[in-house]
C-alpha cells in the first residue's frame, strides 16, 4: 500500500457525532495517524486533511449539520479548506458542509420518509478528487448507507454545473435510496479536496467488519480507498 | 416581553416529504378535501422589552442565517406577536 505513513487526519467531534472512532480507525487502518478534534477547538491542531464523521450532532435540530456550522472550530476548517486541505464529510458531515456553504446543495428528509440501512452500491465518477484517487474511474464500491434525511436536492443549474465540471463524484446504483436528484450520493468542490457523500466508507475498512463483497461474508472493505487516496494526495503534494 | 414570530416553509420547487405524508394522512381519518400539504417552522423569538425596529432587523438577518437554509427554504414573515398571548 502506497501513500503518506504517518499523516495526520483530524476527525472532529461534535455532540451527537456517532462515527468519530470509526473513522479514525480506518485512518489508522489506511496508515494514517488519526487525530481527535473537538468542536469547540480555536484550531486544527496542524492536521494534514480532516473527515467531519456521520451521526446526530446536536440532535439534528433545526436542520441536520446546521446547528455544528458553528461551531468554533468550523470558522478554522472553512479558511483551510478554501486553502485546499482535505476535506471529507460523510453523511452527516456532508450535511455539515452544505450548511456550511464548502459544497453546493443540501440535504432533505429522505422522499419514502423512513430511516434506510443497507450496503449500497455506489459508482466512482471521478477518481481525481483527494478523497478517491484509489479507485478507477467508474469503479462499483458497495459500502453502508445509513440515514435519514439523505435525499440530495439542488437547482437545476447547479446540478447542471456539477454534472459538467465533473463533481458528482459517487452515484448511487441499482437503487436511488432517498430520492436524491440525479441519483447523486456525493459531490466535491472545485477544487476536489472537499468531498461529501451520505454512504459510510469508514464502516467498510476491515474484514470480518464490513459488507459483503460476493466472496465471503463481511468481508467488504471498498471504503478503505478513501483514506489511502487522502494519504496519495499528502505525499504528493 | 416582545415577541417576534419567523415562519419558515419550504421552498415550492422543493418536494416535501413531511407534508406529502400528512396530506396522506388527512383522508384516511375523514378530513376530505385538502388537496395538498406542506409543512414548515415557526420559531418565537422573545426578548426583553418592546420589539423595536432593531430588534426586527436582527431577528430577520438571524431567519436568513441560521433558521433557515436558503438552499431548500424561504423565510415567509418575520412579525411583531407582541400583543399575542400564549
Amino acid at each position: 500500500m502506497s501513500g503518506m505513513s504517518g499523516a495526520r487526519i483530524g476527525v472532529i467531534t461534535f455532540p451527537g457525532t456517532l462515527d468519530d472512532r470509526d473513522a479514525a480507525r480506518a485512518v489508522r487502518l489506511a496508515g494514517g495517524e488519526a487525530v481527535s478534534l473537538w468542536h469547540g477547538d480555536a484550531d486544527l491542531h496542524g492536521v494534514d486533511a480532516v473527515v467531519l464523521p456521520g451521526g446526530f450532532s446536536y440532535g439534528d435540530y433545526l436542520r441536520a449539520g446546521a446547528i455544528s456550522r458553528f461551531a468554533p472550530v468550523m470558522d478554522k476548517l472553512v479558511d483551510a479548506a478554501n486553502g485546499g486541505l482535505p476535506v471529507l464529510g460523510i453523511c452527516n458531515g456532508f450535511q455539515v458542509l452544505t450548511e456550511s456553504h464548502l459544497l453546493p446543495g443540501s440535504m432533505i428528509k429522505n422522499d419514502h420518509l423512513h430511516f434506510v440501512c443497507r450496503e449500497q452500491t455506489l459508482v466512482v465518477e471521478n477518481n481525481a478528487t483527494a478523497w478517491t484517487n484509489s479507485y478507477q474511474q467508474d469503479q462499483r464500491i458497495v459500502i453502508p448507507l445509513k440515514n435519514q434525511d439523505g435525499q440530495y436536492v439542488a437547482d437545476e443549474h447547479t446540478l447542471d454545473m456539477l454534472e459538467a465540471e465533473g463533481r458528482v463524484v459517487f452515484r448511487y446504483e441499482g437503487w436511488n435510496p432517498n430520492g436524491s436528484r440525479r441519483n447523486i450520493a456525493g459531490i466535491s468542490n472545485e477544487r476536489g479536496n472537499v468531498v461529501g457523500l451520505m454512504p459510510h466508507p469508514e464502516h467498510a475498512v476491515e474484514k470480518g467488519f464490513g459488507p459483503d463483497n460476493g466472496t465471503a461474508h463481511r468481508d467488504g472493505t471498498d471504503g478503505l480507498g478513501f483514506f489511502t487516496s487522502v494519504l496519495n494526495t499528502l505525499v504528493s503534494a | 416581553m416582545g415577541r417576534v414570530v419567523v415562519d419558515v416553509m419550504p421552498k415550492p420547487e422543493i418536494l416535501d416529504p413531511q407534508g406529502k405524508a400528512v396530506a396522506g394522512a388527512l383522508p384516511r381519518l375523514g378530513f376530505d378535501g385538502f388537496v395538498s400539504v406542506r409543512q414548515g417552522k415557526r420559531f418565537e423569538l422573545e426578548v426583553e422589552g418592546d420589539v423595536t425596529p432593531e430588534v426586527l432587523e436582527k431577528a430577520r438577518e438571524a431567519a436568513l442565517t441560521l433558521l433557515s437554509n436558503p438552499v431548500i427554504e424561504d423565510v415567509v414573515a418575520v412579525t411583531d406577536a407582541s400583543g399575542e398571548g400564549h
